[in-house]
């Protein structure tokens, strides 16, 4: 995570300072000492039980109170040289929203975050804190515990969803160039939000009949509720933002078609397609999935209520899942969720190796699922019908680090043995989208079938294409995507203005 | 949304659906397939691109009624709209001059490798259409097909035409009497094994249009996977056309039909909430 940490810019640098000697900041700061402060402990997410929350499919983390995120605020001691803002990839001024927490004025708390991003009710729920504002916090470093930005960031965007104060900006007059937005992730609906407040008039096209890519196929509804997401793309189509589902940029249109029917600029950000698989014997039988097929049958097209809904899904009663990602903890959560009497992770790595956030990790033992660490799967069996009936798995230990950075595992020989499954969803990662990039021939691919960018602006081989999220890195987190689409956003911006000034 | 400019049963269980949309109709090319959804509860299917009118901005499928999503656009009246029209989809059909070209249809497929043969004769080849039916009432598009064909055939187990073959054995007998240089096979997966099958030992390359189920349709979700030639490819972006000779056709048999217990319970469930 070390590329997120990068300096601030002098521009935000001015903006963050300007706030900091602000009368009410001075006087709320000094109002109680530091060291009363950080005796106040860090406030506990309240969640639902996890007896009553591994059966369905409702929100697992509640949300603060009032009280709570006021008292969450306090701790906060509002330091002159804020560190969080510097974990953030898409640099939000924490301080001052924070600040505006402990005043009481939650709704101009989550204006400000608004000022940099378009979507906190989802960076709420979804991001790494704890690797990005929260680890760096000047608080973690003196107790050991942060402060939960996470948390509070969620608390005030729910408040004003909740409230109904949903607050639309006056966007910037009309430039009158146009930009098409390829694909509406969360790289793309922080694109749009971005370039539609500068006055450009932005059209998202979307594969699938949902906006929110991953938010909406991927993650669970008992991680990111469905009407949270809704709202936040209800909040860009106020600012002006077009949404075209249900087009496939690449199959439907090209970008070269785009350019001819007047389009300025382009952003790609398209996605992780193609799931990777280990390939060993067996993997194509009934009853394996790819997480992103497993889990797009249950939340893009719900077949948790199926038959309401046509689609359906194995209801396996003997789950593994692959991996140790985000991505396995939430489809083996699922599979759990849907009836399975026997859930667990396989995973080839120990468990300080897993990439999954720790939050994650915590609520799936709580949950009751059990975890096969240092071990990965040789081959797959099927009974009479086709269908996976067990695996072959076999021990790994650690050895030297790998280009990662982690130790990589090694087979412990003769210690295969066999587990009994009935369905298996392989968790391990996905290449970018392929469909972008092999019907544009000019644009630069890398070895993984990537969009090859200029990693300061986001620009792309092609003029006026910028990409951001997967479609560059391979497979990374919402938040990343969002940062890749804030500076490709402000490059936009100011390429767009050199090309009005080639104009006149 | 799309609107549905027809729809008209062709013969029993299958039907004709053409949708308003003026973008799949400028792009699309022989072989390749669009996604829809009959409403918001619906699965996504996919269905093979059986003509197109770019003028008007019409893109036609045939289909055949078997699950509850089948059912729903069986019953869709001109003018209604469908949520989720999307394409086209998928690598077109590779058409060139070959030479001599047999185009094998059958059920849905019939339709679907209409646009294959017309395109195959445009460049140059000798067409010959083989169309596979159980009965002569089930037989549609005969005139369009002879328009384009050079000679057309049909395989059916009724007296009425005078056969009583399932495609394979007039396959063979075609291909003993002349050299046919490639073969281009639409409809449901037995027909079209068979089909592969019948030309393997002489070797002719068949391409099979492969109809595995599919989710997103774009390449996400990995749920048309088959293997071909030992490697796992994903029907709706590295196909649908393959070489037969070369697909596992075990696999793409228990992959396809693992949901038959849930469509039954599915169309149960719609038919009497619709019904009753």
């Amino acid at each position: 995570m070390s590329e997120n940490k990068k300096e601030l810019s002098p521009e935000l640098k001015e903006r963050l300072k300007a706030e900091y000697n602000q009368e009410w900041r001075q006087k709320l700061r000094t109002s109680l000492k530091a060291k009363e402060r950080m005796k106040i402990s860090r406030v506990q997410m309240p969640e639902r039980d996890s007896e009553e929350r591994n059966k369905d499919f409702e929100e697992v983390n509640l949300g603060l109170d009032e009280e709570m995120a006021r008292r969450e605020a306090r701790r906060c001691l509002d330091c002159a040289k804020p560190q969080c803002v510097k974990g953030c990839p898409v640099g939000i001024d924490i301080p001052t929203f924070i600040k505006l927490i402990e005043t009481g004025d939650f709704v101009k708390s989550v204006r400000k975050i608004k000022e940099t991003n378009t979507l906190p009710a989802i960076c709420g729920r979804v991001c790494p804190q704890e690797e990005q504002c929260e680890v760096v916090c000047n608080l973690n470093k003196a107790t050991g515990s942060p402060i939960a930005i996470g948390y509070l960031e969620r608390f005030v965007s729910d408040y004003e969803r909740e409230k109904g104060e949903i607050f639309v900006p006056q966007t910037s007059p009309s430039t009158g160039f146009k930009v098409a937005v390829i694909g509406a992730g969360p790289a793309g609906l922080t694109v749009a939000g971005e370039l539609v407040k500068k006055g450009h008039q932005v059209t998202v096209f979307e594969a699938l009949h949902h906006e929110g890519g991953v938010l909406v196929y991927g993650i669970p509804e008992f991680r990111l509720p469905k009407k949270t997401l809704e709202a936040e793309v209800d909040y860009l189509r106020k600012l002006g933002v077009e949404f075209k589902n249900n087009f496939v940029v690449g199959m439907t249109a090209t970008l070269d078609d785009f350019k001819k029917e007047g389009y300025d600029a382009f952003f790609v950000g398209s996605g992780a397609g193609l799931p990777r698989f280990m390939n060993i014997p067996g993997e194509n039988l009934v009853g394996i999935y790819s997480a992103n097929e497993y889990l797009t049958r249950v939340n893009l097209m719900r077949a948790y209520e199926f038959p309401k809904y046509d689609t359906p899904v194995i209801l396996g009663q003997r789950v593994a899942v692959i991996g140790g990602g985000n991505v396995a903890m939430d489809s083996v959560r699922t599979a759990q969720r849907l009836g399975a009497e026997w859930a667990g992770i396989v995973y080839r790595r120990s468990r300080k190796e897993m990439p999954a956030r720790e939050e994650e990790i915590h609520h799936a033992e709580e949950e009751g699922i059990e975890f096969h660490l240092l071990t990965n799967p040789l081959r797959y069996m099927k009974d009479e019908n086709g269908q996976v009936k067990s695996m072959e798995c076999i021990r790994m230990k650690l050895g030297e680090p790998d280009s990662s950075g982690r130790r990589r595992p090694v087979p412990i020989e003769g210690s295969e043995f066999t587990l009994k499954v009935d369905m298996v969803v392989v968790a391990i990662g996905q290449s970018p989208n392929p469909l972008i990039p092999s019907t544009t021939p000019e644009l630069e691919v890398g070895k993984w079938g990537n969009i090859e960018v200029d990693w300061n602006t986001m620009a792309a081989s092609m003029e006026g294409v910028y990409a951001g999220g997967d479609i560059i890195r391979g497979g990374a987190t919402v938040i990343l995507a969002m940062g890749d689409a804030r500076t490709a956003a402000s490059e936009i911006d100011k390429y767009l203005k050199t090309k009005k000034r080639k104009k006149t | 949304m799309a609107k549905i400019l027809r729809r008209e049963r062709l013969v029993p269980n299958v039907h004709l659906i053409e949708v308003e949309a003026p973008r799949v109709a400028k792009k699309c090319q022989p072989g390749q397939f669009v996604i829809l959804m009959p409403d918001e509860y619906g699965e996504r299917i996919p269905l093979t691109i059986a003509d197109w009118d770019p003028e008007k901005g019409s893109v036609t499928s045939v289909i055949l009624v078997v699950g509850t999503s089948t059912h729903k656009l069986s019953l869709l009246q001109e003018g209604e709209e469908v949520p989720v029209y999307v394409g086209p989809l998928g690598k077109p059909s590779e058409i060139k001059k070959f030479g001599t070209v047999l185009c094998v249809g059958g059920c849905f497929g019939i339709g679907a490798v209409y646009p294959v043969a017309r395109a195959l004769k445009e460049a140059g080849n000798k067409v010959i259409s083989l169309m596979d039916v159980k009965a002569n009432y089930l037989l549609y598009w005969e005139d369009k097909f002879r328009e384009v064909s050079d000679e057309f055939y049909v395989s059916a187990r009724d007296s009425y035409y005078n056969c009583k073959e399932f495609v394979p054995h007039t396959v063979k007998n075609l291909i003993k009497k002349r050299k046919i240089d490639r073969v281009f096979s639409i409809g449901c997966t037995y027909l079209i094994y068979t089909c592969a099958e019948a030309t393997r030992s002489k070797g002719i390359k068949t391409m099979v249009s492969l109809n595995p189920i599919m989710v997103d349709g774009t390449g996400m979700c990995g749920a048309c996977r088959v293997t071909v030639d030992g490697k796992t490819k994903f029907a709706c972006v590295d196909g649908p056309d393959f070489d037969g000779h070369l697909v596992d056709w075990q696999e793409l048999f228990s992959r396809r039909k693992f949901y038959f217990n849930d469509e039954i319970q599915s169309l149960n469930y719609w038919e009497k909430k619709e019904f009753s």
